[in-house]
């Protein structure tokens, strides 16, 4: 079967790669420890020694490694960039996820037979934005934002030759994707820029006499009283006031599962589904992505029979931020 | 201070006003731009790129204001939305772009892949070019001027520049609230409890966004519909200098529903050397609102006064 959808799962580190592989993704993405991707965190992502093991585990058992290469350079970072193209492409990588126009630029030119995909962070939204890239660049596939309804998305896919991902579990960005610069108005660091999103080294947790505050560079993102579930100050998802009024201004604490629409997102022509998430643990990355597995091959084995398993709704809702769910944009009453 | 821009004047600063932010009535924006006729503005962008659901003005309306404008010696550009995803989004690009007679300001790379080969365009603040190797690409594909992304500090565009000449006309973004994100909900009708599809167009009672703030009462960002900005003003008045000395062409003020016209003044005084940058810098506080900000311009949060 090989026209299944590609199931696309994240790894920090070798032993979450292994479980993915283990566990039956059709491609693990990971990056490399230089600042060159969008989980540029302390303690993660993969040096080339680790890249090349990483790609022979996976490779053995007949799975794809993609390297995700997906903030924009500032010239200080572009030899660093290129550079991981060039080792990309002698390591036998066998797609690049690339978001930068400069780099696809150099990857296109500079390794054509190299797979390019281009990134969510290149914030392409419509079939136009699409057919730049293939054209310019020969991109193989497209990774859209997640803001398009499912209507949107099946558009895209009827109007544009290439492969069209989405994402389908784990963290929910509400912000179209390449064009939020949140992050860096206030703590000076930036998903474009670093790689990073209300980074951990600019959070602060305060005692107050009734709970915990949450700063962020020292603006206030939430505060919890003494039983609140406390969440991680991403800065879209605190409470804030509007009018004099508390809640959450921006979104939710809450995590994108699409696993219930599965088959309305096979049925519309997506190529691949993506599970969010380099910077979990490794169980994430194996209750995940077993998880789907087992939901995509139900899904073939007898596609107008598909049901969910309450077992698996009950685990990822486990890995969900603020224990809660949602379609986001995919159904339109989320907007 | 030295007379440093007096001994070139061709190369002397423009002024150029952003696409208009917010959602006002359609007299309104007559109003404002003809009141801008008069003025030393040498650039201005029109049309709508937040929300296609903002139908105030039709493509003929931007269109009378834009001859009006450029009748009065202006030069005219077109902007395309941020956002682009349905079909009847694509459909008035489409038209925008083909207009004929006004050179266009691409804010998304659809906008660039429906150009006429070699149709000059302007690269809009939200196409992310962050090197030069990029800026490049987009020369070779017909751009004329740069608007750079806001989070670019002076030192990076240095960095960018790298002591060649610039290929292109350059632009920063030097007062107003600051653009921040866009997203598929719109944060205009969430606040007052609407959903998206049946907005009712909420934004129009805000004509300079609605406030949000902390828990504890400070100013943070603003709610501009499906966009957010910052709350307080960026301003890079005190910084002409460094930007003249940059070879930047442009700087870009954004249009707000008071005292634009004021403060395209105070910059046109200040790049002319006509008045005292300490005392242009006092008055102009007070049509910053909220508060104001410079930090992305020396590479600290944006959010960040440096005095």
């Amino acid at each position: 079967m090989n026209s299944k959808i590609k199931l696309i799962c994240p790894a920090g580190n070798l032993p979450s790669l292994r479980a993915a592989v283990d566990q039956g993704a059709d491609a693990v993405y990971i990056g490399f420890r230089n600042g060159s991707n969008a989980r540029n965190f302390p303690g993660l992502n993969f040096d080339k020694a680790s890249s090349a093991k990483a790609i022979e585990y996976a490779h053995q058992s007949g799975t794809n490694v993609y390297l995700a290469l997906n903030t924009y350079p500032q010239p200080k970072q572009w030899a660093v960039s290129t550079n991981s193209i060039d080792i990309a492409a002698e390591q036998g990588f066998d797609a690049i996820i690339i978001a930068d126009i400069g780099l696809l630029n150099y990857a296109h030119k500079h390794h054509p037979q190299m797979r390019l995909h281009l990134s969510v962070q290149g914030s392409a939204t419509n079939y136009e934005t699409i057919a730049f890239y293939r054209e310019q660049f020969n991109i193989q596939r497209v990774v859209l934002p997640r803001t398009l309804s499912i209507a949107q998305i099946k558009r895209v896919v009827e109007n544009t030759e290439v492969e069209v991902e989405v994402f389908g579990f784990g963290g929910l960005c509400v912000m179209l994707e390449g064009r939020c610069v949140l992050s860096s108005y206030v703590t000076g660091q930036s998903p474009n820029m670093n790689g990073v999103c209300s980074p951990a080294k600019a959070v602060r947790w305060e005692e107050t006499g009734d709970g915990k505050n949450s700063r962020l560079n020292n603006v206030l993102i939430d505060h919890f009283a003494a039983d609140d579930v406390v969440g991680y100050p991403t800065l879209c998802k605190g409470r804030f006031q509007v009018g004099g009024k508390p809640y959450y201004a921006i979104e939710e604490p809450s995590s994108l599962n699409t696993l219930e629409i599965l088959p309305e997102l096979v049925n519309i022509g997506i190529k691949a589904i993506k599970i969010e998430g380099r910077q979990r643990g490794v169980t994430y990355v194996k209750q995940v992505t077993r998880i789907f597995r087992e939901a995509i091959n139900r899904y073939y084995y007898s596609p107008g029979e598909f049901l969910l398993d309450d077992s698996w709704t009950e685990c990822l809702n486990s890995y969900s931020e603020g224990q809660c769910q949602t379609f986001g944009a995919y159904h339109r009453s989320w907007q | 201070m030295p007379d440093l821009w007096r001994l070139s004047p061709e190369l002397a600063m423009k002024i150029s006003l952003a696409p208009l932010q917010y959602f006002w009535s359609k007299q309104q924006v007559f109003d404002f731009y003809e009141s801008l006729v008069n003025t030393s503005v040498d650039i201005v962008y029109l049309g709508e790129t937040v929300c296609s659901k903002r139908r105030e003005l039709s493509l003929p309306d931007w269109l009378e204001i834009a001859r009006l404008l450029q009748d009065s010696g202006k030069e005219v550009v077109l902007s395309t939305m941020v956002l682009v995803e349905a079909e009847s989004e694509l459909m008035t690009m489409r038209k925008i772009i083909h207009n004929n007679e006004f050179i266009i300001e691409a804010n998304d790379i659809a906008a660039i892949n429906l150009l006429k080969k070699g149709q000059p365009f302007i690269i809009g603040q939200h196409i992310n070019v962050y090197n030069r190797e990029t800026l490049d690409f987009l020369v070779r594909s017909s751009a004329k001027r740069w608007c750079a992304p806001v989070e670019l500090s002076h030192n990076t565009l240095l960095e960018i520049k790298n002591r060649h000449p610039w290929p292109i006309e350059v632009e920063v973004f030097s007062f107003g609230k600051l653009p921040l994100a866009y997203s598929a909900r719109c944060f205009s009708a969430r606040a007052n409890n609407k959903c998206k599809d049946e907005c009712e167009l909420r934004c129009l009672d805000y004509p300079d966004g609605q406030l949000m703030r902390t828990l504890e009462g400070s100013d943070f960002l603003t709610i501009n519909g499906i966009q957010l900005q910052s709350a307080n003003h960026y301003n890079l008045l005190s910084s002409i200098k460094d930007l003249y000395e940059l070879n930047i062409s442009c700087m870009r003020i954004s249009p707000q529903f008071k005292n634009t016209i004021e403060v395209i003044n105070l910059f046109r005084q200040v790049i002319d050397q006509d008045a005292n940058l300490v005392a242009a810098q006092k008055t102009i506080t007070a049509y910053a609102g909220q508060g104001e900000c410079n930090g992305y311009w020396f590479g600290d949060p944006g959010m960040h006064r440096h005095i």
